[in-house]
């Protein structure tokens, strides 16, 4: 069957088997490899992209399900060069180690943030508690996501806006 | 000292590029944030097939035939191999890292559930997947050992039957310690306490699962393995012995690596099948394993069934510990760690206290379940020791009715004391524990909390304090002692500067996440001056790096850390002689500034590390004597161990309506020694102590009594989420190594092996109204309720 859906901004129009994944979609058939896989069940969220500015699992998503929508990677996050206050949150307060979990933990940082520009500790560790980080123990997750939305309210251009 | 960070006050103090050693962010970042790491699964290579592998679904059984013909028949199908195939070869069993041996694909046999039996090699990954389904294997199920107390009874089914003479399911017996010693020490004893105490299986999981592209070139013979390992160049002479391919044809690189914790130091059969396809298709073949394959076939840890005993004095002076332990190894004895320790290094189970006496016995067994035993960040099996000290320090400060801080203080092991040769025969190299201990309980308040819980009791509330002080032995090891499969556990580093000043550090360690490019250019960076961005840092690629044994064991930074620092201190060496020639003064003459070669007493008359380079590489004579270039590799073989230690304590509430755990705050004082990038190990702590909440409260690999794996999959086995954990509260005392080049000695396990005894202990606390002295992790809701009722068993 063929699919079109835009992926960061540009639109891809693909054959495809029906049964096939978004994650694999994006990953094999686009080369974006910058969204990982990690459960099959929904569980650890490493697939997490943007559907529709909607965090959603890829894993779980099949791509005939995105098509006509709107999908943002991790790829679709620095735009004109200039890195969305989440990346750049994540590479000053360390949160990341391994950076198997952070393209998804990002992008749903980036949902919350364009949701709720101001979250609370507890607001943003429930926004990530779908997906799991081996490495860091989610503090140094929670800093990053402050130091965006702190990077945000003092800058009133969103940079990393809704695609 | 620094205490706790304060997460919002440095937010913008992070611009900072220190010379050397300080708080700096890290250099992989920019790639990972962007998406453009390169991990094995991204890896894409023309006409690349895809490999998946057929696993049993019994824990044991014979084998009596495999049918691959419709799997054969399928269109996308290009190879389905067997172990009857790969026998003809002679590459159906392999080595494991303790000099057992464990079948690639099953012949005989199947030894444990989910183990390999044949693979398929198809186009793409999803028709790989297919064809397994029609691969039909004919089973003679045989009954299986699960329980590890049973293993050895007389009736019990033998399942290592392919080792000539096997009878029964022994592995192996150890011993540590003075028996007689231990038995008077306990004699003369005032109070002796008892306790079971049970380390269940857990698994690493790391995030990416394990996978490997193998590509044999046809004309060449040459072998290009990306996989995930976390010890490249040890992979790579195991392959030649194995496979019999020459070493020099085989190129292993472990590209960026999603977490390791031990889960990929093991070689298995997955990468051997891949090489194997790619060796007789002709093309590359890529094999990724998900996330149950992970869970059921991957190196598992712990699973210690333990018997703990403490003898003290009446006013809690502790005289010896002994312990019995019965190990399970599951099917294949497939532990890494150095082979004259098949225990690991369990032996510091003494702790941190002075003790009279201790000893030690042990009996591993073979049972049908996977292979593994030492990975999780467990510091080779120091994760069980401490946990078992830990929990029986505790049980004898229940018994005595002292505080478990002030036990623990009147007890520890006193800084002049050091070096301090244990009674199991650990030589601590140093240490300085009461300030620790002080500085976590002003950090988390103790008196305070301690007069909360006391109030939260007159009123039924269940709130507990938990406290562990831990030793690590890190930095395995010194060569003499120390070697897997016969290869010296010592490291080799080199540094080549280029003329303008930069240089290039290649490392055999590799990182899966903490951070090697930043803290080994760091470490460079602080022996010669240089900024750490000019120092390119080369891992992983056993073509482009010297060889050493890899990361695990929090061993990078002990050993592979020292070779960085003493290979730049050879080329600082070469560089002060060419720098004499340069000012036309004898070597003696010159002052080393950071960064530049000053004569004494004449701060006009310099060279910087940059002009040396160049002078290095440049027209003109250098001093006589001396070749041109400035470069330098070294291999380092550390004289001992590193012993880094911490204290930590753990607040916890529990519901008492739902028995359900919440983790209030944990305070964690760690003493790494020489501290070369703060942030990275804070980071480094924070990961071990969610490790720590995870085991203490959620994670079990369990089994049900046909062989069934029952912690398959993130449904089943649960890890910490944001919302289980608390926001870490971390300190540091700097004790540095008197042997280490720098002082350092590691922090990458610590948190892993020091918070789960915490954690219990907290909770343990709490229950203290219900009478318990004792019950085993993990915590969960259902068992503390029984507990609760006085109705704990063992989780095996």
């Amino acid at each position: 069957m063929q699919v079109t859906m835009t992926v960061n901004g540009e639109e891809v129009t693909k054959e495809i088997e029906g049964r096939l994944l978004l994650v694999h979609f994006i990953r094999d058939h686009l080369g974006l490899t910058g969204t990982h896989w990690g459960c099959d069940t929904s569980n650890c969220g490493t697939c997490v992209v943007l559907m529709d500015d909607e965090p959603v699992k890829s894993c779980t998503v099949l791509a005939a399900m995105a098509g006509g929508r709107q999908v943002r990677t991790v790829e679709g996050l620095e735009v004109d060069g200039v890195l969305d206050p989440v990346q750049e949150g994540f590479m000053q307060c360390h949160g990341l180690q391994c950076g198997f979990c952070t393209p998804g933990m990002m992008l749903t940082a980036r949902a919350l943030l364009d949701d709720n520009p101001d979250p609370t500790e507890h607001e943003i560790r429930e926004a990530i508690s779908g997906q799991i980080c081996r490495c860091t123990g989610y503090s140094t997750i929670v800093r990053s996501v402050q130091w965006a939305a702190n990077a945000e309210s003092e800058s009133p251009v969103t940079v990393g806006g809704a695609s | 000292m620094t205490v706790t960070d304060n997460p919002v006050a440095s937010f913008h103090d992070n611009d900072q590029h220190p010379v050397g050693f300080g708080r700096m962010l890290r250099k992989e970042d920019p790639r990972l944030i962007r998406g453009k790491g390169n991990f094995v699964d991204d890896v894409q290579l023309p006409g690349m097939l895809h490999l998946a592998i057929l696993r049993s679904p019994y824990a044991h059984a014979k084998i009596l035939g495999i049918d691959v013909s419709a799997a054969q028949a399928h269109p996308n199908v290009v190879a389905v191999i067997t172990g009857a195939d790969l026998a003809e070869q002679g590459l159906a069993w392999m080595p494991t890292l303790s000099n057992d041996v464990q079948a690639v694909l099953a012949t005989d046999k199947v030894r444990f559930q989910h183990q390999e039996v044949a693979f398929v090699v198809a186009e793409d990954r999803y028709s790989a997947r297919d064809a397994l389904e029609l691969i039909v294997v004919d089973y003679e199920p045989i009954d299986p050992v699960m329980d590890v107390r049973k293993a050895l009874e007389p009736d019990a089914p033998v399942i290592r039957d392919d080792l000539d003479g096997k009878t029964d399911n022994h592995c192996f017996d150890w011993e540590t310690g003075d028996a007689a010693a231990t038995d008077a020490a306990f004699a003369k004893a005032d109070v002796v306490v008892t306790e079971d105490i049970v380390y269940p299986r857990v698994h690493p999981a790391p995030m990416e699962t394990c996978g490997a592209v193998a590509n044999v070139d046809q004309i060449s013979g040459q072998l290009t393995l990306w996989c995930t390992s976390q010890a490249p160049h040890a992979h790579r002479t195991v392959y030649a012995l194995v496979a019999g391919l020459p070493e020099h044809k085989i190129r292993v690189i472990a590209p960026d690596i999603g977490g390791g914790f031990g889960n990929k130091v093991p070689i298995y059969p997955g990468y051997v099948c891949a090489i194997v396809a790619s060796l007789v298709i002709g093309k590359p073949v890529k094999w990724m394993e998900d996330r149950t394959e992970n869970l059921v076939s991957t190196g598992f840890a712990r699973d210690y069934v333990m018997r703990g005993e403490i003898a003290a004095t009446s006013d809690g002076k502790i005289l010896a510990v002994r312990t019995n332990v019965l190990a399970d190894h599951g099917a294949f004895n497939g532990t890494a760690a150095p082979v004259k320790y098949p225990a690991g290094f369990f032996g510091v189970f003494t702790g941190s206290y002075d003790l009279e006496a201790a000893y030690c016995n042990m009996t591993a067994v073979y049972t049908n379940k996977a292979p593994g035993g030492v990975a999780y960040a467990c510091s080779f099996r120091i994760t069980e020791a401490v946990y078992l000290v830990e929990r029986i320090v505790d049980c004898l400060a229940h018994e005595l009715d002292m505080d478990p801080a002030e036990l623990r203080i009147k007890n520890f092991i006193q800084p002049d004391q050091f070096p301090y040769t244990t009674k199991t025969g650990w030589v601590y190299d140093s240490g300085n524990y009461e300030p620790a201990m002080r500085k976590a309980m002003d950090m988390i308040g103790y008196d305070e909390l301690r007069r909360e819980q006391a109030e939260k009791r007159e009123r039924g509330e269940l709130m507990g304090i938990g406290i562990a002080f831990f030793t690590e032995a890190v930095g395995a090891g010194p060569r003499k002692d120390m070697d897997i499969l016969g290869l010296g556990m010592a490291d080799g580093c080199e540094l080549r500067m280029h003329p303008t000043g930069k240089g290039v550090l290649r490392l055999s360690v590799k990182t899966q996440g903490q951070g090697h490019e930043t803290t080994f250019a760091q470490i460079v960076s602080e022996e010669l001056g240089i900024p750490p961005e000019d120092l390119e840092v080369v891992h992983g690629d056993t073509d482009n790096t010297p060889f050493g044994l890899g990361t695990y064991g929090s061993r990078s930074t002990p050993v592979s850390g020292a070779a960085a620092a003493l290979v730049a201190r050879k080329v600082r060496d070469k560089a002060q002689i060419i720098a004499s020639g340069m000012l036309e003064v004898s070597v003696a003459d010159l002052e080393w500034m950071k960064g530049s070669f000053q004569v004494k007493g004449d701060p006009e008359k310099s060279v910087t590390i940059q002009d040396i380079a160049m002078k290095a590489h440049g027209a003109g004579d250098l001093p006589e004597g001396v070749e041109g270039g400035l470069e330098a590799q070294i291999c380092y073989n550390p004289e001992n161990l590193t012993y880094p230690f911490g204290a930590y304590i753990c607040v916890v509430d529990i519901d008492p309506g739902t028995a359900h755990v919440t983790v209030r705050r944990f305070v964690a004082v760690d003493d790494c020694g020489t501290q070369i990038n703060p942030m990275i190990i804070e980071g480094q702590v924070h990961g071990g102590l969610t490790d720590g909440v995870g085991m203490a409260l959620m994670e079990i690999i369990e089994f049900d009594e046909l062989g069934n794996c029952l912690g398959g999959s993130f449904m089943d086995y649960l890890i910490p989420t944001a919302l289980e954990v608390p926001d870490w509260e971390t300190g540091h005392t700097v004790t540095p190594s008197p042997h280490h080049p720098i002082g350092a000695k590691g922090i990458g396990e610590s948190a892993t092996v020091g918070s789960p005894p915490a954690v219990v202990n907290a909770v343990i606390d709490a229950l203290k109204p219900f009478g318990v002295r004792h019950a085993d992790m993990p915590l969960t809701p259902s068992r503390v309720w029984e507990t609760m009722q006085g109705n704990h068993t063992p989780p095996i």
